[in-house]
């Protein structure tokens, strides 16, 4: 459907600003909240592709990274807490 | 109806993108980790529940439709403890907060215990 492949592009776009605050973000946090801006994005891709092509196993394609980047998220920002709190 | 609910699948779409691309232009603009999370989780959040709804509209009732709700359940319960873990990071890291003056509240909390 063109409806479909219009807001894979939009989103796209989008993504593409994320990847500029990724590469320029002045401090680790910055690059982290980028990264789990574009996972969110990256979740409703898979889940639009899934209707695009007719695959219903995408779907849970889409939950399985739905539940890393959230386990990602808290395992970075515990790490560097943890790190802080040893020096 | 199947023109019904394609103009109403349309609405939710691009309504959905446009909370993406104003969260985006929020990540870009804003000038501190804090504001820029804060900005960027509620409306990445509001997007993607946006977008998978529209999908729940296009398909109907089925499977798909339950494991679209799922995601957007597990996105709305998940997205605030992920911001919540990158601010309290980023705040015992000493990231410091925006502007002349702020107001702190969490630092005047710890203070007052110790």
């Amino acid at each position: 459907m063109n409806l479909f492949i219009a807001v894979l592009l939009g989103i796209s776009f989008t993504t593409f600003l994320c990847l500029y605050r990724l590469f320029t973000g002045p401090t680790v946090f910055d690059r982290i909240v980028a990264a789990s801006a574009i996972t969110t994005k990256t979740i409703v891709v898979v889940a639009v592709l899934a209707f695009l092509y007719n695959q219903d196993i995408y779907l849970d394609i889409s939950i399985t990274y739905a539940i890393l980047s959230f386990l990602a998220v808290l395992g970075v920002a515990a790490y560097i807490v943890k790190q802080k709190e040893t020096k | 109806m199947t023109l019904l609910i394609n103009i109403l699948t349309a609405i939710l779409m691009f309504s959905g993108v446009f909370f993406f691309l104003a969260g985006s232009i929020a990540l870009i603009r804003f000038p501190d980790v804090y504001t820029r999370l804060h900005a960027t989780t509620k409306l990445d959040t509001l997007g993607l529940g946006l977008i998978l709804a529209g999908l729940i509209v296009y398909d109907g009732f089925s499977l798909a439709s339950v494991k679209l709700l799922f995601v957007i359940f597990f996105m709305f319960l998940t997205s605030p403890t992920a911001a919540h873990a990158i601010a309290r990071a980023a705040y015992k890291s000493g990231v410091k907060l925006w502007g002349e003056n702020p107001i702190d509240r969490y630092g005047e909390s710890q203070n007052d215990n110790s």
